[in-house]
């Protein structure tokens, strides 16, 4: 504010001074122009107090008539000069201000004091988004269906102007800044008490490195997500401590891989990390034998270090025939009947399109798709703005760049549970996670279910505490009874509870809950309140816990109470 | 030499000048202090806060402050002025002229300050 304030004090200097002296001239010139009384005699001039007074409503184009006294011929002549120097005074002051408001460079100081207000003011924790472009617009909407608030920045203006028409629940200040800049970060809270991380998902790496760099230097403290795309940056960001590395090949090969090897595995990861409200994706199973692996840039790298399974060959076709030691290679796009034919398409199972170009990934897709039906195909699709065309091809499997980071991001924010739960995942066998999912499946009506944790102590489950506190046991079962019918079950799953290290995965409906818990759970969004109000209000859980219906509050059950011990 | 500082001392040390002038001579006489030389130095004055809008430091901020006062100072002069001669009818009495100078005199004092930090500042500006 206070800058703005002195810009505007500063721009107004000469039209101040101009007007000052306008008005200046004309009140000393009314002073000294002797006057007429009515009978034609002369009379004295106007005195400062009449002068100041005249040229007060005659400068701003008031105009009362002559006052006190009609005017003489003399005074006549001046106030006509006083008038034109006055209204172009006033004129050029109001044109000034107007200029100075609809200034760029104003307008953006005045848009970027009122962020800091805004970031300064924010009172519960948020994470710090850095570049809403795809990938950040995915981010900030999973962000907030989780009921987190955020700041966001970004570079372009126009795109920031979109975010308001964003309908997001939480108050999310944004700004049109280079992220890059520590002032920037500054301003946007890097260092507020209240930031809980910060996100580096522009589309630029040296951006993402920058923001990373300064957000250990400037506040050591939170973690900082980053999105790489080369192995080279992602090596510098690992040199400084970068918390969380975010490569979207390398974990889209690596899901294929576990998706080719341990399908029912992969199933639930994807259902569980998926950015919570969007529809369910549909089951992938690869198939086990002969790839094709179109492009051996980095994509392509990590799919061929990920897929290199026992039961798995694969050729790769590069234009420039690079490609891992022990694999075929074959020269070309793929995009030619040819190469593909010569590098075994009709007996592979499976083909990658993984060059960066989304068009030349469509047509490989469709070319191979044309020479053998039966073809498992994955494409790689680098830009959202191709949706339609992706999705009416329906590849078997697509890699979107943005929505993988999307996700990853997400579910590493969620909760340090997950990440452990998600592990544990990958360690156990196909039977058990078969199980799971269709759970999943059957309570979360299609959508991808939220993940959420909850920490059981005295203040964010009271209730809970209370009835340990008075010895009656809380079992899990009975937390996830719906309060408004303890018959049903609310439609959630507990994943994990974790207790002083030692991790309980899927506890069973009788498994005792002890203060200190954390919870993790999965299910529809709505249960997510109603969980908190089982957790929060004494009668609700005892009502869960024993079916009895209390009504009212404190006062209430004094008065009934005193009634029960009466009678 | 930069002419905008020459400018900004100008009128700093004129508003000072013109203030002193006017508030020279026997406090309750009325034919000493003259009406011309008060509008003068209300001007100038105003010109001279004026010029110090957009100071950002320190000393800026009192120079600014400085010369706010002196604003101050002077119109009520000039107000009582006005309310003595039209408003109330009594005229420019020794107890009326006594009050319109010795307010100019507390802009004079605000002057001064200014004038001092003005010469403080100058004096600190090493080559």
């Amino acid at each position: 504010m206070n800058s703005v304030f002195f810009l505007v004090l500063r721009r107004m200097r000469t039209p101040l001074i101009l007007l000052i002296v306008f008005y200046a001239i004309s009140v000393l010139g009314l002073t000294l122009v002797p006057g007429v009384n009515a009978d034609g005699t002369p009379a004295p001039p106007l005195s400062f107090f009449h002068a100041f007074y005249f040229i007060s409503y005659t400068a701003t184009t008031i105009g009362f008539g002559e006052v006190p006294q009609a005017f003489s011929d003399a005074q006549r002549l001046w106030v006509t000069v006083c008038i034109y120097i006055t209204v172009l005074g006033w004129t050029y002051s109001i044109l000034t201000l107007l200029s100075l408001l609809q200034d760029k460079s104003f307008q953006h100081t005045l848009a970027a004091s009122r962020f800091s207000r805004r970031v300064a003011r924010i009172r519960t924790p948020f994470y710090l988004v850095c570049g809403c472009g795809e990938t950040g617009g995915l981010i900030c909407r999973a962000l907030d269906l989780l009921g987190l608030d955020f700041v966001i920045l970004d570079t372009n203006a126009q795109r920031v102007e979109e975010l308001d028409l964003e309908d997001f629940i939480t108050d999310d200040p944004a700004l049109a800044v280079d992220a890059s800049v520590s002032g920037n970060l500054l301003m946007a809270g890097v260092r507020h008490p209240k930031c809980r991380g910060v996100l580096a998902v522009t589309n630029d790496e040296k951006c993402n490195l920058a923001i990373a760099i300064n957000v250990r230097l400037l506040n050591p403290e939170i973690p900082v997500l980053t999105r790489v795309r080369s192995p080279a940056v992602a090596d510098n960001m690992r040199s400084f401590g970068t918390h969380h590395i975010v490569n979207a090949y390398e974990r889209f090969a690596e899901y294929l891989a576990l998706a080719v090897s341990a399908p029912e595995a992969f199933r639930l990861i994807e259902i569980l990390t998926g950015l919570p409200g969007s529809p369910l994706p549909a089951a992938h199973r690869p198939p086990c034998g002969h790839w094709v692996v179109c492009g051996y840039g980095q994509f392509g790298q990590a799919i061929a270090r990920y897929m290199s399974l026992p039961g798995i060959r694969m050729t790769i076709i590069d234009p420039d025939l690079a490609g891992p030691p022990d694999s075929r290679l074959v020269k070309g796009t793929g995009m030619e009947a040819s190469v593909l034919q010569q590098a075994g398409i009709m007996e592979a199972v499976g083909i990658v399109a993984g060059s960066d170009n989304d068009i030349a990934n469509l047509s490989i897709a469709m070319m191979a798709k044309q020479l053998n039906p039966k073809l498992y195909v994955v494409s790689r699709q680098n830009q959202a703005a191709n949706d339609l065309l992706f999705e009416t091809f329906r590849a078997d499997f697509s890699m979107v760049h943005t929505r993988v980071v999307a996700q990853e991001c997400i579910s590493i924010l969620t909760t340090p549970l997950l990440s452990r739960f998600l592990a544990a995942v990958r360690q156990a066998d196909e039977s058990w996670s078969k199980t799971l999912v269709s759970r999943l499946e059957s309570i979360c009506e299609g959508l991808v279910p939220l993940v959420w944790d909850i920490l059981l102590d005295a203040d964010t489950a009271p209730a809970v505490y209370k009835m340990q506190q008075t010895g009656k046991p809380v079992t899990v079962g009975a937390l996830m009874c719906d309060i408004a019918n303890r018959e049903t079950c609310l439609p959630a799953v507990v994943l994990t509870v974790e207790r002083r290290g030692h991790t309980f995965l899927l506890p069973e409906d009788g498994f005792l809950l002890e203060n200190g818990d954390a919870i993790l759970l999965a299910g529809q969004r709505e249960v997510r309140s109603t969980l908190n109000l089982t957790l929060k209000n004494v009668n609700a859980l005892d009502y869960v816990l024993t079916g009895r219906d209390h009504q009212g509050g404190w006062l209430w059950q004094y008065l009934f109470e005193k009634e029960g011990r009466g009678s | 030499m930069n002419l905008e500082k020459v400018v900004f001392a100008f009128f700093i040390v004129f508003a000072a000048t013109l203030n002193f002038g006017f508030f020279i001579g026997d406090i309750d006489r009325p034919e000493l202090h003259n009406v011309y030389e008060l509008f003068a130095a209300i001007v100038v004055n105003m010109i001279a806060t004026v010029l110090k809008f957009g100071d950002r430091t320190q000393i800026g901020a009192v120079h600014l402050s400085t010369s706010l006062v002196a604003d101050i100072q002077l119109i009520a002069a000039a107000v009582t002025w006005g309310v003595a001669v039209h408003v109330t009818g009594t005229g420019m009495t020794p107890e009326m002229t006594s009050s319109v100078v010795s307010l100019s005199g507390g802009a004079l004092l605000a002057n001064i300050v200014s004038l001092v930090i003005l010469i403080v500042e100058t004096v600190m500006m090493r080559r």
